[in-house]
């Protein structure tokens, strides 16, 4: 597909200016990496200042008396745990206890949440929730285009972006938000991220886009702050241990199998795909996600086998060079009874079977 | 613009190669570390491996991608860069000189000169972009 036809955030031509080599992506036309290059803008988000286009994200409202209980009923997490000015992730199940998509639930009021979805499922959620909905007394909103989003991550992050805004974020808690103005410009300040530092997500009107991207890099420059690409999105998730919709969460995959049990309240009352997740829960899964480190030299990546013996056990569903952690590591699903931490494995790289162990995760813990 | 030294010869995989009496040193182009991004691991063959031209030898590896490599022209590897497992950035600093991939002796001396001179390659590039 030629890039006239991909979708494009309102920082395409800044992506552009900035030297970002363009891909498509799930049919956004994106920037996988600037000039510095991977190593570099993931390096410089660990340590000081990573700043993220992540416009191409979805955002749906749920407005009306009943949003609390209709939202419950259609993702996994408890929603009525939820305060105002708190965020949590959560999934939507699907029938058969598979996952539609994962995502972000923000708590504005009682009658007013936000979901943030994955970009690739946006117009998938969106026939979903719409076709669930019944006689509940609230209105969806498909608000994608109207919001850019922009993730400023990193140690540095909160110094940055406090410069910025007379709003005080010190005590805004991880998971929380609040709405203030950035750069004068009216936004959605959230303590959230992708990338396993602290820091946080910015969602402003989309025309204001390229001012917010702007003026961030131009405060955070005395700080080394660096634009980041999809590749450098992905592997900071990955040494973090995040899941990555269409990976290590899919379809057919359940929330419980891919260690997502923390965020599947069962007790929580009637929801889509309950009583399959239930039943999962009761006969046991039959496979776990577990992260792995490589052994020998070699880089396992997605789909890649995962043998114990001479046995094929499991699938890679993440695999990359850990740039941080300078090691290889990867996520993948094996068997319950292999998933113990310890676990010697192999990895069918391109034939040869490859020595890994099964490690904890996150890979990477930022110290507090 | 990508390097491409007048002094080697290229191949459309984007190999290069630098031939000294019956050997020929064998690394990747400019254009092909450009697309790859950080090179991180490189899996080589050994010494004595042979390969018929056009075979894969090994991999290349970056952050996001993995790229098979080829001989351009067959031989048996008489040395493998050992230095570039502690270093593979180098084939990012520079492609050329130190960051070849391994060394062969040819089988057919005269293959090098079927394979593609800088301006060629150029040409190449510039039509297939």
């Amino acid at each position: 597909m030629s890039s006239e036809n991909l979708k494009k955030t309102p920082l395409n031509a800044v992506h552009r200016e900035l030297g970002g080599k363009m891909v498509d992506f799930g049919g956004w036309d994106m920037p996988v990496q600037y000039p510095a290059g991977v190593i570099e803008e993931h390096m410089a988000t660990r340590t000081r200042a990573g700043l993220f286009d992540v416009s191409h994200m979805g955002e749906i409202w749920v407005e009306g008396p009943d949003a609390i209980p209709f939202v419950n009923s259609i993702t996994t997490n408890d929603v009525t745990k939820l305060v105002d000015g708190q965020a949590h992730y959560s999934a939507f199940p699907n029938e058969e206890g598979g996952v539609v998509d994962d995502l972000l639930v923000y708590r504005f009021a009682e009658d007013r949440l936000l979901l943030v979805v994955n970009a690739g499922t946006t117009e998938k959620d969106w026939e979903w929730i719409t076709s669930l909905k019944k006689d509940e007394n609230v209105t969806l909103r498909n608000a994608s285009a109207d919001y850019c989003q922009i993730a400023i991550q990193g140690p540095k992050a909160v110094g940055i972006l406090q410069k910025l805004t007379e709003t005080e974020l010190e005590p805004i808690k991880y998971y929380h938000f609040t709405e203030g103005k950035v750069d004068g410009v009216e936004s959605i300040i959230s303590r959230t991220g992708y990338t396993g530092e602290d820091g946080f997500e910015v969602y402003a009107a989309a025309d204001k886009a390229e001012q917010l991207w702007n003026k961030m890099l131009e405060t955070g420059a005395s700080e080394g702050i660096q634009p980041c690409g999809l590749a450098a999105r992905n592997t900071l998730r990955l040494e973090s241990a995040m899941s990555l919709y269409g990976h290590e969460l899919d379809d057919n995959i359940s929330t419980l199998e891919a260690n997502l049990g923390w965020i599947t309240k069962l007790q929580k009352g009637e929801f889509v795909g309950r009583e399959q997740i239930a039943a999962l829960k009761e006969n046991g899964v039959k496979r776990k996600l577990v992260g792995f480190e490589m052994k020998e030299p070699g880089i396992a990546r997605d789909g890649f086998d995962i043998y114990v013996g001479d046995e094929k056990v499991g699938v890679v569903t993440s695999g990359s060079p850990a740039p941080f952690l300078k090691k290889n590591i990867g996520l993948g699903f094996v068997p319950p009874e292999l998933a113990n931490v310890g676990q010697e494995i192999r990895i069918d790289v391109r034939g040869k079977r490859l020595a890994a162990e099964v490690v904890p995760t996150p890979f990477y813990k930022r110290e507090k | 613009m990508s390097n491409i030294p007048e002094n080697l010869r290229y191949s459309k995989d984007h190999e290069w190669i630098s031939v000294d009496g019956e050997l020929a040193a064998i690394g990747i182009t400019d254009y092909a570390q450009h697309s790859l991004g950080d090179v991180v691991y490189i899996d080589m063959p050994r010494v004595g491996d042979k390969f018929g031209a056009h075979e894969a030898f090994g991999s290349v590896e970056s952050v996001k991608a993995v790229s098979e490599v080829f001989t351009p022209i067959g031989g048996e590897v008489v040395e493998v860069n050992d230095g570039l497992n502690d270093t593979p950035e180098k084939v990012n600093g520079d492609p050329y000189g130190d960051a070849w991939f391994i060394k062969i002796k040819m089988d057919n001396p005269l293959e090098a000169d079927g394979m593609l001179s800088s301006v060629e390659y150029e040409e190449y590039l510039e039509a297939s972009a």
